[in-house]
């Protein structure tokens, strides 16, 4: 176990190491940073000054070196377009979207694992059918129509919910919250919703041909052959061996709600990282850009990281136990 | 005089085997398919059935901006389904915006199905080094949502190409953003199933008579990927349609100038509070009606290809 | 009719059969009409005897056992004859009432012992849920009991081993452990379909010499399908020969391994090799069996018999006893104008 952790988290910064390798390409050779920050008027010798103070005379390595260690502090330069730290800029922004992307993904699972299992243990009921429709109709319709369809419904025509921003927040120093108003709560509703209902239908879909795969495999069959409850079979052999490879899949796809919140908080102008991404792809703000990416990608390397020694723990293949397979 | 007989006995063969009989054995399955063929066909002669060219700005009329729908009150037979904020005919803008969406979907799975295939083959089939590296890189990118991808491919063509050529080149810019953001599904099927091809007897026999290795990937283990890859390619056509719809909705993708269903959503999207509720509705209803379609026909083939998922 | 006239015999004083097969038949709707998997099987099963079931794939063998286990797949379902143990039809039951009698009264053995146990639970928990579900015992008891199984299978250091997950276990060992986890409820019947088709040689004769054992010990009835007419002579009290969906021929397997009447069984065994007979040619049988939807009319295997006859292609031969205990199904054996 020990043995896996530390061999994983390798992996990971490897990975991480990657991802920097391709930010700090995008920083330093699309465009030029220093035409960036400067003016029109910016004489040639205060240029090379700037030039030079940035260290961007140094060579490559030397400049990527540094770059993964101001990473690693949580410094990620200034913003060409704002002029503020990208550090302050995401931190202001980061509690948003986490809190927006936790609110889809609980939603997203506490729907989506049980209407998996009922279509794959009735497949024959109206209700099974009806649950595969919305899946298909949730898959073909765009996050940012159904966003714009809600609007539409609750907030122009029965005005109950506010369409966009965040509505009253709690500021607690470190973390801003709007999960302690009324208005909080309300404008979080619809986005939320909007971000889950992909998730939702994609783990539904996954659960359903999980489970129907093992309930295919002989030992559900011998199960069966030795007169375990209708309950035991199902809910006991079949869906712990169902869960195993939902619990890999499902992880990486909550991972990815956070890079879908980019679609949801323009939709809803939602002011969490997705929208200042969204600027700054329009503005060529590659600061932020490559913050960002970064940012994403420790979120997924964590993911990943909990998703695989999870998975060890489930399943006691993986365990390491070889003690004896001689018989 | 044989040709005719070939092709009547091969039409023959279609309609009376498993495939076609299938395809009829499911209303749903007919219905998605006439969906999808009208509306293939409604993109390919929008030219010929379109009341305006909506990507020509002499052809609009400012003054004709926000008409409802023709059946509303102060609607009009000239635009049936009323009118955007630059006076645009949507159903015109409409026919024109799904055969932009078709193409970039079309094109973009055209590149992950080449890139996809290839790296799959060679990665199963070669093994060792090879297959670890592309594997490796595709399974980093596979833990990254294709719409990530793409904005940051556009984000970087962006930041290379100047602001007035980005717009010429935008739509080959989307067709490479989706494009490689969509090739490892293909790779990855494509690898397992060359995996196990290879072992068999008759890649060994053909080996043995020294037949060189990219003939048999190209002759021999290609196919045998081609339902599984026709499956993907669906699926992932509808994934492209969306893609492409979601960028353009974001405002990184076609600008508004030559809009695709997308493009007119966002600029709806606007003036929804205004009441002007058709700009979104009609291009989003035709969006999900096609997309629909597509992944209804993608469902069939995965289940006609692999039954024991049904 | 002949059934019926055995059993009345049997009420006045001899042992009742423990199970009776009477005319099952199984279909499977399909696109193209209805394909008739099994039919005309009828058999009868006495307690603590071992009856082979031999045939090549696909001739109904695991389609006869799963039928009487109730674990058609489907769209597979019977549509004819009646399943009687101890006179209770078991096609008649409900899928609930099914379940009870599977376990409890019908044990079963599968073919793969890597994919019949379930990786995620250990071999105890297997074990005290299927004991706890059948048996009123207390936890505890099902755990000694559990334990006492596995011994009994013949698995050392039982103790040690009831908290291992299978992937822990060798393929023989996994198939005691199948056979601990049939047996365990202590049926009256196990079906046990290929127990050792998947295993090494070298385990086979083990597992089939234990399961031998057991039906002694415990008075257990066994039908064991298998396409190894050794293993059969080895073990069965009778075998019972099936070609293309149906009981060609079903005697006692000293019988029939010396005096095989029906050609299919005459071929069948000539096709073993006997180890100092001298012939070093394997004699075979020309042609294969057909597929369900192409079964020839009249005789099924009047395509590929020597001794046909003109009778074979008109007519499905009926079962007919052709020396004591003993039925075959072939028209060289019909009275002309009899019957």
């Amino acid at each position: 176990m020990f043995v896996l952790i530390v061999r994983r988290t390798f992996q990971s910064i490897i990975v991480m190491l990657v991802v920097a390798l391709l930010a700090f390409t995008m920083f330093r050779y699309v465009g030029d940073p220093v035409a960036m920050l400067v003016g029109q008027e910016t004489s040639l010798q205060e240029r090379a000054a700037l030039r030079e103070n940035l260290g961007l005379n140094d060579p490559v390595p030397v400049q990527f070196g540094r770059f993964v260690l101001n990473m690693v502090q949580g410094e990620f330069g200034i913003s060409y377009q704002i002029g503020r730290p990208v550090s302050e800029l995401i931190s202001e922004r980061l509690p948003a979207t986490l809190e927006l992307s936790l609110l889809a993904a609980l939603f997203a699972l506490l729907t989506g694992i049980p209407m998996g299992i009922y279509t794959a243990l009735r497949p024959g009921r109206w209700l099974s059918h009806f649950f595969l429709t919305l899946s298909l109709v949730g898959i073909s319709l765009p996050t940012f129509l159904i966003g714009i369809l809600l609007i539409l419904l609750f907030g122009v025509i029965l005005g109950w919910l506010p369409t966009f921003g965040r509505g009253e927040v709690v500021d607690l120093g470190w973390w801003t919250t709007g999960l302690l108003t009324e208005s909080g709560i309300k404008s979080l509703l619809m986005p939320a919703f909007t971000l889950g209902i992909f998730q939702l239908t994609l783990i539904m879909r996954l659960v359903r041909s999980e489970m129907l795969e093992v309930l295919r495999t002989d030992y559900i069959k011998f199960a069966r052959a030795r007169g375990l409850t209708n309950r035991a079979v199902n809910f006991g052999h079949a869906l712990k061996n169902t869960l195993v490879p939902v619990i890999t899949i499902t992880g990486l796809q909550l991972g990815s709600i956070i890079a879908f919140a980019i679609i949801t908080e323009t939709v809803f102008q939602w002011p969490g990282m997705g929208l200042l991404f969204i600027g700054a792809i329009s503005s060529v703000d590659i600061p932020i850009m490559s913050a960002y990416l970064v940012l994403i990608a420790l979120f997924f390397v964590l993911i990943n990281l909990t998703v695989d020694i999870l998975y060890n723990v489930v399943d006691p293949r993986l365990r390491g136990d070889m003690r004896s397979s001689l018989g | 005089m044989e040709v005719t007989e070939r092709i009547r006995d091969s039409l023959h063969r279609f309609f009376d085997g498993d495939f076609w009989y299938s395809f009829t054995q499911s209303k749903i399955t007919m219905i998605s398919g006439g969906v999808t063929a009208v509306m293939l066909l409604a993109a390919f002669f929008a030219p010929l059935i379109s009341l305006q060219n909506p990507f020509d700005p002499a052809a609009l009329n400012l003054m004709d901006a926000f008409t409802p729908p023709v059946w509303a009150e102060n609607g009009s037979w000239a635009f049936p389904l009323g009118t955007d904020n630059q006076g645009r005919d949507l159903y015109s803008a409409i026919l024109y915006g799904s055969r932009l969406s078709l193409f970039i979907g079309f094109a973009s799975v055209s590149l992950a199905m080449i890139l996809g295939v290839t790296l799959g083959l060679v990665a199963g089939y070669l093994g060792g080094i090879v297959d670890v590296v592309i594997m490796r890189v595709a399974d980093v990118q596979l833990s990254f949502p294709a719409i990530l991808i793409a904005l940051l491919i556009d984000g970087v063509a962006r930041a290379l190409l100047p602001n007035n050529r980005h717009e010429d080149v935008v739509v080959y810019v989307l067709v490479l953003a989706i494009g490689l953001s969509q090739w490892v599904n293909f790779a990855r099927t494509v690898r397992g199933i060359s995996m196990v091809e290879r072992n068999k007897e008759y890649v060994l026999a053909a080996r043995l008579i020294g037949i060189s290795r990219p003939l048999i990937m190209l002759r021999h283990i290609l196919p045998n990927t081609m339902g599984p890859v026709l499956v993907i390619a669906t699926i992932s056509m509808g994934v492209a349609i969306l893609l492409e719809a979601t960028l353009s909705f974001l405002g990184v993708g076609v600008p508004p100038t030559e809009p695709s269903l997308g493009t007119l959503i966002r600029i709806g999207q606007d003036f929804l509070f205004s009441g002007e509720w058709w700009i979104v509705i009609f291009p989003g209803a035709a969006l999900v009606i096609l997309v629909l379609s597509v992944n209804l026909l993608g469902d069939w083939l995965r289940d006609y290809f692999n039954p024991k998922l049904r | 009719m002949e059934g019926a006239e055995r059993s009345q015999e049997e009420s006045t004083g001899q042992v009742q059969p423990l199970l009776s097969v009477r005319d099952l038949m199984v279909q499977f709707p399909n696109r193209r009409g209805v394909l008739t998997a099994i039919q005309d099987i009828s058999f009868d099963l006495m307690p603590g005897e071992i009856l082979g079931v031999v045939g090549e794939s696909g001739a109904g063998k695991s389609m006869t056992g799963n039928a009487i286990i109730g674990l058609l797949e489907p769209p597979g379902r019977i549509v004819k004859g009646e399943i009687l143990l101890e006179g209770k039809n078991l096609a008649a039951l409900s899928q609930q009432a099914m379940r009870r009698i599977r376990g409890r009264d019908i044990g079963a053995i599968f073919q793969d012992p890597l994919t019949s146990l379930n990786p995620l639970y250990t071999v105890g928990d297997m074990l005290v849920e299927t004991i706890l579900t059948h048996l009123p015992l207390s936890r505890a008891e099902a755990q000694t009991r559990a334990l006492d199984m596995l011994s009994e299978v013949g698995i050392p250091a039982p103790h040690e081993r009831i908290g291992h997950y299978p992937h822990q276990f060798s393929g023989g060992m996994r198939q005691r452990v199948v056979i601990a986890l049939a047996l365990c409820a202590n049926p009256k019947l196990v079906i046990a379909d290929e127990p050792t088709t998947a295993l090494d040689v070298s385990v086979q004769a083990q597992i089939i010499n234990l399961l031998k054992r057991l039906s002694k010990e415990h008075g257990t009835a066994v039908i064991l399908i298998t396409h190894d007419m050794g293993v059969i002579a080895e073990t069965a009290d009778r075998v019972c020969v099936m070609y293309a969906g149906r009981i060609v021929e079903i005697g006692p397997v000293r019988q029939i391994i010396s005096a095989p009447r029906h050609p299919y069984t005459v071929g069948l065994m000539a096709a073993i090799p006997k180890i100092g007979s001298g012939a070093d040619k394997l004699i075979q049988i020309e042609g294969v069996m057909p597929r369900l939807d192409g079964i020839p009319a009249g005789c099924a295997f009047n395509p590929r018999c020597p001794q046909k006859i003109e009778a074979c292609t008109r007519t499905v031969p009926p079962m007919i006893a052709v020396a004591e205990n003993q039925l075959a199904a072939c028209h060289l054996f019909t009275k002309p104008g009899g019957a």
